[in-house]
């Protein structure tokens, strides 16, 4: 049912994205809806058109398997690497079993194991964003959804193999930076990336949800902005009309920019991945100095 | 206007002025007690929240103290205008309200006579909200101590990341946590001070990896806002939910210390470190 609703929503969106002849031209409200549309490419579509031969590897070791980020060994071209990624479903069912890919403490937990599995094989990591946000709730609260995420951003910092990451839907604030902390950031021309959904932001400064379209405007979270303001390293386009037109040609283009990333970041040492990325972080961000 | 509303509101403004409210239980304490108590109610506990300048003579040695970093302060660079106006005009208000201009104060000095660095947040500038300015000091004042080989101690009081300055305020997250990364692996002891309140970006970033994560009695610690959380499982939460006593009954944090010891809780367990 619900995801009859989402059709009809998406076919009201596509003839409304029809309108517009220029896509670069959509707004950031338009390009929060593509990056949530239904039949827009998931980590579960990239598994076989990206990847060859995923391994999943599961748990966290302490408490459970977070279906909502899987992880395991997976090729790339010629690169053998560990894959990390949210896992949102399309139909209710999936999305249900998969939480909305939203994690619990136990899937960064997951993550970090199999980044630190990944740094004792001298894997790269590819980590795949698509999260509306950490999962808020009681359970994820009592398990330390906080202290999960910030082990995840300290550890992450410091890992001594060469890190991906690629947001292709929703980058949900904390949600998506506990295994976002990249030497490369990449990001589809259509994904957003914010420190709260457009929703959240209105409903507190505009005291109003419905104001979330002023409020996407303002957060600056498409790639284009965030490109602008030095936060992502890389665009990948995506076909006219957005990813759900054609996933063989986004699919291929993701390919070709991650395995050129992971090209050029297995030149460094791990001494220079670990300083340069120390150094990243460093100068992100704008402020005075006087 | 009328004589009486006037006169009425001098009268209260008087009594504002001699007295202040517990927030928690509601008594009325005198303005010179309240202070005297480090701002923590004598009826109830309650510990009020504080001033970061407050925080360094209640923890300094006296005259100790040497402010780092203070020529930070943030820039609207993206324009962010919502109901209220500009961020752009916030940042002015909130320094002009509170004489500093971050909400975050770094520097060093002395914790009975133990060298320590130190980032202490003020929550009265924009909620504590961790802005790039905020992380940017954060991230200096933990290089300083890296440099120095000195302790550092972080004291949060946040509501979290400052949407104001979109993902830039998220990156500030990363950008923190690697600079504790770099004090674990020179064996520099980084201690974590939560006070009220500490949640969202600052708890899922600095605040929760400390060697030690103290807290103050009563803080409202978390990742997720309580209304949220209420909104997702459609229930009320049990009062008690994200408190510092909550949080060191689920082991995330390694004690809660009133205000009157927390000097003298740091300088003793920073004692034990032993290299």
């Amino acid at each position: 049912m619900e995801r009859e609703l989402n059709l009809v929503e998406n076919e009201i969106l596509d003839n409304e994205l029809q309108k517009v002849s220029d896509f670069s031209d959509l707004s950031p409200w338009e390009i929060v809806q593509i990056s949530r549309h239904s039949k827009r490419p998931i980590l579960q579509d990239y598994l076989s058109l990206v990847f060859t031969n995923f391994v999943e590897l599961h748990g966290d070791r302490f408490y459970s398997d977070d279906k909502a980020i899987i992880g395991g060994f997976a090729e790339i071209g010629k690169h053998k690497v560990m894959l990390i990624g949210h896992n949102k479903g399309k139909s209710t069912n999936e999305n249900i079993e998969r939480n909305f890919g939203m994690p619990k403490p136990e899937g960064y937990r997951k993550a970090l194991r199999l980044m630190k599995l990944a740094e004792s094989y001298n894997l790269p990591i590819v980590t795949i964003i698509d999260t509306p946000g950490a999962f808020p709730g009681i359970e994820a609260e009592e398990r330390g959804q906080a202290e999960a995420i910030a082990r995840n951003l300290t550890e992450m910092s410091i890992l001594e193999v060469p890190i991906i990451s690629v947001v292709i839907g929703e980058g949900g604030s904390g949600g998506a930076l506990g295994i976002g902390v990249g030497d490369r950031i990449l990001m589809l021309s259509n994904a957003i990336y914010s420190v709260i959904s457009p929703e959240g932001c209105a409903s507190i400064l505009w005291r109003d949800a419905k104001f979330a379209p002023d409020a996407a405007t303002a957060l600056n979270l498409t790639a284009g902005a965030l490109l602008k303001h030095g936060v992502i390293d890389q665009i990948i386009q995506e076909p006219l009309g957005g990813a759900h037109e054609n996933y063989e040609e986004v699919a291929d283009s993701l390919k070709k920019a991650i395995i050129k990333n992971i090209s050029s970041l297995n030149t460094l040492s791990a001494k220079e991945l670990v300083h340069n990325r120390f150094m990243k972080y460093s100068g992100i961000g704008a402020f005075l100095t006087n | 206007m009328a004589w009486y509303s006037n006169s009425t509101s001098e009268k209260k403004k008087v009594k504002k002025d001699l007295w202040i409210r517990c927030s928690k239980c509601g008594s009325h304490v005198f303005i010179s007690n309240w202070k005297e108590n480090l701002n923590v109610c004598p009826q109830c506990n309650y510990h009020g929240s504080i001033t970061s300048w407050e925080r360094i003579s209640q923890t300094f040695d006296d005259n100790s103290f040497k402010e780092l970093f203070s020529n930070i302060s943030p820039v609207d660079s993206l324009k962010f205008i919502d109901l209220n106006g500009s961020y752009h005009s916030k940042i002015e208000s909130n320094i002009k309200k509170t004489g500093i201009n971050e909400a975050v104060i770094t520097g060093y000095g002395k914790i009975n006579g133990i060298d320590a660095v130190t980032a202490i947040m003020d929550f009265r500038f924009l909620g504590g909200s961790l802005g790039s300015g905020t992380g940017e000091k954060i991230l200096l004042a933990s290089n300083f101590a890296y440099d120095n080989s000195f302790p550092y101690i972080v004291f949060s009081a946040s509501g979290g990341a400052r949407m104001q300055e979109g993902t830039l305020s998220l990156m500030q997250m990363a950008k923190t946590c690697a600079g504790v990364a770099r004090l674990k692996q020179k064996k520099i002891p980084y201690i974590s001070v939560l006070t009220n309140p500490t949640t969202g970006g600052v708890s899922a970033s600095y605040a929760m990896v400390g060697d030690l994560n103290i807290a103050e009695p009563g803080a409202l610690i978390g990742f997720a806002g309580r209304r949220v959380i209420e909104q997702t499982i459609g229930e009320k939460l049990p009062d008690d939910f994200q408190t510092s006593e909550y949080l060191l009954e689920h082991g995330f944090v390694d004690t809660i210390v009133e205000r009157k010891d927390m000097k003298d809780y740091l300088s003793k367990v920073l004692g034990y470190y032993n290299r």
